[in-house]
């Protein structure tokens, strides 16, 4: 897609919504945003009906500033609070069946790929922990074992948040929740131990604390992913109301998980590595170049 | 002494067959696909010249998927299924197919299919029983998302005890999905069906996945007489964009595109949403009538019709209904076929009109719960004229007498009220 597409017929802009007006004016769409640019330009997502203070939503909004390509970017999503976000996102979306969403990328991706060989489609997978590490989990692992060319990001509330609090096996041992009456009864399944198994290319364990970093490892990844292989994030996301977080204290207790737990880790195979590094040299030179170009002014 | 031949070492699997690696790919000349030339479906159905082989149901689907042009085929092996899949893997090494894998398991191998189908592509996948039923979740959402695609479906046992015997139990929970269904009688059918459907299924009115069925081992197995066109023609390419919902590949404006609303809030929009779009399924399901009317020459087949005794049977039980019918006209019966080639969209126009005259209506089928029989009931009038079976189940074969002692039995009952 280019841009055109979203650019409206001369003399019929006026009559379009203003929320679209802005899309074309003043958004990702046109060019790239920085996290600390947010609330000067049209967001991609808005007008969501998550809960207030939910950490979900401020990773989400920040995950896709992060986006390389939004405008050749699919979100594939499973039942979860995510997907009442990514729904709403001037992003196409697909919500298919319960636990597919890595099955449905692999598909998608490589149909992309026959239809347009020289034009990067970016499939990003957005799901919850129990749609990733239980329901989803044999095709989040095949997917990787094949190498396959899409971004999986956790949404790692740590609870069935959508269905009412309900035990995951990303939930930490011990935790009373529903259908874990007498607390957990085994450990937080290590699926970053599992994406390094399996040969993931880019894997990032990340807290909204940062914003900055959160759509910079989104950037990372999906550059990655289209370039080298897999790419796994898990980010934490704490679900303030199972967990009875009160809503002023939900970035106290991501500070407070992120210290203890759930710190900020990156790794790359080495393949990934190079490729990063080369993306960064060329970042570097087209910086120097405009910045030489300025100075000439 | 250097002259002498050593014959090198042959291995072969159990069953005899040679064993080799990967097939090596000419790389000068035109190969696979490239070497075909795209024709007009109905060239490709009725006008090409056609070669008389001799070969397996699995063979014959092969022949079908080298002249469809696909681009996407995932496989995930379940007897009898697995030969055919493997046979289009070999397509795909000869470049007749332009991708192809085998999936984690036959629900991430019909979620896949539905991520292909969404990104425009022509694509198709095959599974049998048991696989058929873990991937029902995902088939039964394939047409709600609109997705064209093509599954075949070799029957078999599904329920305990398990077994990989011949059996269609399985085709009565498909039928309910929204995908079309086609039941193949023969090694014919199972080349002709599914070009057709994938013809059909990707029509801008119509924009469904379509199953293809046909009976495992009895025809997946064995080998049949089948009239092959040209191999160096193909079906034209899956035109998406004339299709009835947007691609999922942002060639659309992205905004508010989300073709896969989630609906489940508790209001009226959401309840009027998801009504709206299962009518509008089943409204694609009767589009395609005409189109399979025209290419599958009618949804039925009506074999000496008027008859006062007819069966009605679907897949093999067709043909050996067909040799049933034959020895009772020696008997001098007058007995009839209906072959029903469509369970969705079912015929029921069509059998209430060969039905109408008949006094019996008998329906032999491959498995225990009857579900053609059931079919035909709900939408003949006079029911009392269907009777039960013969059913035949869990791998057992349909000889004819037992077909035959039906006819006997309800010619014995014939009432004498046939005055004219």
């Amino acid at each position: 897609m280019s841009l055109a597409t979203i650019n409206v017929a001369p003399g019929f802009k006026e009559y379009l919504p203003r929320e679209y007006q802005d899309l074309v004016d003043n958004s990702q769409f046109t060019r790239e945003r920085k996290v600390s640019e947010m609330g000067s330009f049209k967001d991609l997502v808005e007008e969501h009906p998550m809960c207030a203070g939910c950490a979900m939503t401020l990773f989400i909004r920040t995950a896709i500033v992060g986006l390389p390509a939004p405008e050749n970017t699919i979100i594939i999503g499973t039942a979860g609070c995510g997907r009442l976000v990514l729904s709403q996102a001037a992003i196409p979306f697909i919500y298919g069946n319960y636990g597919d969403t890595n099955a449905v990328a692999s598909g998608l991706k490589r149909g992309l790929s026959i239809r347009f060989p020289d034009q990067p489609k970016d499939v990003v997978v957005m799901a919850g922990d129990g749609g990733l590490a239980d329901i989803g989990f044999s095709a989040v692992m095949h997917g990787w074992f094949r190498k396959e060319h899409f971004t999986t990001v956790m949404l790692d509330n740590e609870v069935y948040g959508n269905t009412g609090g309900q035990e995951s096996g990303m939930t930490q041992k011990g935790m009373v929740l529903k259908m874990a009456p007498t607390g957990k009864k085994f450990e937080k399944m290590d699926m970053i131990g599992l994406a390094k198994t399996a040969g993931v290319a880019y894997i990032a364990r990340v807290v909204p604390t940062n914003p900055t970093r959160v759509a910079a490892v989104i950037r990372k990844a999906v550059l990655i992913a289209r370039a080298v292989g897999p790419a796994y994030i898990q980010a934490y996301t704490s679900c303030n109301i199972e967990y009875a977080i009160p809503t002023p204290k939900v970035m106290d207790d991501a500070k407070e998980v992120e210290k203890a737990r759930y710190g900020f880790t990156e790794y790359f195979t080495d393949e990934a590595k190079a490729y990063w590094e080369h993306i960064e040299a060329q970042r570097r030179q087209a910086k120097t170049s405009e910045d030489t170009t300025e100075t000439a002014h | 002494m250097s002259d002498a031949v050593i014959e090198e070492e042959v291995k072969t699997n159990p069953q005899g067959d040679v064993i080799t690696s990967a097939p090596v790919l000419e790389t000068k000349s035109k190969k696979g696909a490239e070497a075909q030339h795209v024709v007009d479906p109905e060239t490709l159905f009725f006008h090409a010249p056609r070669e008389k082989t001799f070969i397996t149901g699995s063979e014959a689907a092969k022949e079908a998927i080298r002249r469809s042009n696909v681009d996407i085929a995932i496989s995930y092996p379940i007897t009898p299924q697995s030969e055919t899949m493997q046979q289009v893997g070999y397509l795909y090494a000869e470049g007749y197919v332009k991708d192809y894998y085998r999936g984690e398991e036959e629900y991430g191998v019909m979620s896949a299919i539905a991520g292909a189908s969404r990104s425009g592509v022509r694509c198709l996948t095959a599974t049998a029983g048991p696989g058929l039923m873990r991937g029902l979740e995902v088939i039964a959402s394939w047409p709600g998302g609109r997705l064209p695609c093509v599954l075949l479906v070799m029957c078999r046992v599904v329920n305990a005890p398990l077994a990989i015997q011949p059996d269609n139990v399985e085709l009565s929970y498909l039928l309910n999905t929204g995908c079309i269904v086609l039941h193949a009688e023969n090694q014919q059918d199972f080349f002709d069906f599914p070009m057709v459907a994938f013809m059909v299924g990707e029509k801008p009115e119509v924009t469904l996945p379509v199953a293809v069925a046909v009976d495992g081992f009895f025809v997946t197995h064995a080998r049949g007489w089948v009239h092959l066109p040209s191999a160096d023609i193909k079906l034209p390419p899956r035109n998406c964009y004339h299709e009835a919902v947007p691609m999922m590949d942002n060639e659309n404006p992205p905004i508010r595109i989300a073709r896969d609303a989630p609906i489940q809030k508790s209001n009226f929009i959401s309840y009027q949403m998801h009504a709206s779009w299962q009518q509008e399924i089943w409204a694609a399901v009767e589009r395609s009538r005409k189109w399979l009317i025209r290419w599958l020459g009618g949804l039925i087949e009506v074999v000496n019709p008027g008859a006062k005794i007819m069966l009605v049977a679907s897949g093999a039980a067709v043909s050996q209904s067909r040799e049933a019918v034959r020895q009772a006209q020696e008997q001098g019966l007058d007995v009839g076929l209906i072959k029903v080639k469509s369970l969705r969209p079912f015929p029921g126009r069509e059998l209430v009109a060969a039905l109408d005259h008949a006094e019996h209506i008998i329906v032999p089928e491959f498995n225990y719960v009857g579900w053609l029989a059931k079919e035909v009931k709900s939408v003949i009038s006079r029911t009392e004229r269907v009777m039960d079976g013969p059913r035949v189940f869990g791998g057992m074969s349909m000889p004819t007498e037992l077909i035959m002692e039906k006819i006997m039995s309800s010619n014995g009952r014939l009432p004498n009220t046939h005055s004219a």
